[in-house]
């Protein structure tokens, strides 16, 4: 099923912002997770899984540490989907 | 003519008493902290642990194993000779043969109960347990006493940041014995072996000996522990939470019925993000040893359950879910019956 980047990047702000605790108005494109938004390792992971159940795609563990921005997320997981 | 096989039949098991040794030297963040150029702060916002502790040259892994043994038997008010097998998980004793169990054996004035080793890392508690309720059932044992002992600072490298303020030292043990009813449930086991790499301790003892021995020129060090921290994370929180819950399913229980969570104390966070994913109640108390003594491997389920009975003695006899869960990557999980009090 193809997804949007309007769909993904809307459900990535909600789960990152019920596993960090970061309100989903700080969260754009452009930011780092670990830099900007100060998502560590772990929680990255429970983004991760998160996203997976969301958009019904599959992001394996060496692809995660690529994922460094929330548009790599949002890039990442429309071509997946596609 | 050919005769038939006699065999035993044997009943069901429960744990009768529950032991531990922690080594004397408490040790803050702020010193592991130093050779890592980390922080307090930082090791407790992702591991949740406070302090761990380290055994020094007259705690070794035997002395921890054989004091949390006596320590058991003394609570089950019976003595070694009433002990028919001795299993004893450890990936921290340092050598390959004679094995560990026999050692505690001789040391505790016994030399003659069947006695082993098994090597399932972080899970080896829940596997030893498994093994002395099947044991029992199969009328192969009557008293099993399964011992969880680690000496991981022997083999963790000061210097690495994915480990060094993680593992720690010490030793638990119960005594299992045969009961009427049934005290510990069926297990559910298995592994994701093609993760084995994700915890590992390397190089080989061959490896070492040849470095020794100018043999060859392999670049080897020594086998301290290493972790991909991500991927058994993930592995630790979203497929251990389905196997916790098929292990509750198998003894006819759902969350709502358990009284304690002891899973293996691997990280707070992976502690919590299971319990959420497990939906478990608030009314379920879930062990917290790691956040004061580390994560001690295959020591750490009956160390943090004695330390649970310590701080709630309204759980004695009560149902709890255990979880062991670590390098292979295996686990297993069963629910047991508290012991009663000593």
């Amino acid at each position: 099923m193809a997804l949007s980047q309007a769909d993904v990047l809307a459900g990535i702000k909600e789960i990152v912002e019920e596993v960090a605790g970061i309100p989903a108005a700080s969260i754009e494109l452009d930011k780092n997770f670990t830099d900007d938004l100060e998502v560590d390792s772990l929680s990255m992971v429970e983004v991760v899984v998160a996203c997976e159940e969301r958009f019904g795609v599959k992001i394996p563990d060496e692809k995660v540490t690529d994922l460094a921005t929330v548009g790599d997320a949002v890039n990442f997981i429309v071509n997946a989907a596609a | 003519m050919s005769k038939t096989i006699a065999s035993k039949i044997g009943s069901e098991s429960q744990i009768l008493s529950v032991g531990s040794y922690r080594p004397k030297r408490l040790v803050l963040n702020e010193e592991v902290a130093v050779r890592i150029d980390s922080s307090d702060e930082w090791i407790q916002q992702r591991t949740g642990i406070e302090s761990r502790r380290f055994a020094d040259d007259s705690e070794t892994v035997l002395d921890m194993a054989t004091w949390a043994a006596e320590d058991a038997l003394k609570k089950a008010k019976l003595a070694i000779t009433d002990i028919d097998t001795v299993i004893v998980a450890t990936i921290t004793f340092p050598f390959q043969a004679p094995s560990a169990a026999t050692a505690i054996l001789q040391r505790l004035g016994h030399p003659k109960a069947a006695a082993f080793d098994i090597n399932a890392a972080c899970a080896g508690f829940s596997y030893g347990v498994s093994m002395a309720h099947d044991f029992i059932k199969a009328g192969t044992s009557k008293k099993v006493l399964v011992i969880g002992a680690e000496k991981i600072s022997d083999f963790t490298d000061p210097d690495d940041r994915a480990t060094a303020f993680i593992f720690a030292d010490g030793a638990g043990a119960v005594v299992i014995a045969a009961s009427d009813e049934a005290g510990i449930g069926p297990v559910e086991w298995g592994s994701d072996a093609d993760n084995r790499d994700a915890i590992q301790m390397n190089p080989s003892w061959i490896e070492v000996r040849d470095v020794e021995t100018q043999l060859t020129k392999a670049g080897s060090k020594w086998p301290n522990i290493s972790q991909e921290g991500q991927k058994v994370f993930r592995w630790a929180v979203f497929s251990m939470s389905k196997a916790a819950i098929k292990a509750l399913e198998a003894a006819g229980l759902t969350v709502n019925d358990i009284d304690a969570f002891i899973p293996h104390q691997a990280n707070v966070r992976i502690i919590e993000t299971m319990a959420k994913e497990m939906d478990m109640p608030e009314s379920v108390i879930i062990a917290d040893d790691i956040r004061k003594n580390g994560n001690t491997s295959a020591a750490s389920i009956p160390l943090a359950m004695d330390a649970l009975l310590q701080q709630h003695p309204e759980l004695h006899g009560k149902l709890a879910l255990l979880i062991g869960y670590g390098a292979g990557l295996v686990y297993a999980g069963q629910v047991v019956k508290l012991p009663p009090k000593p």
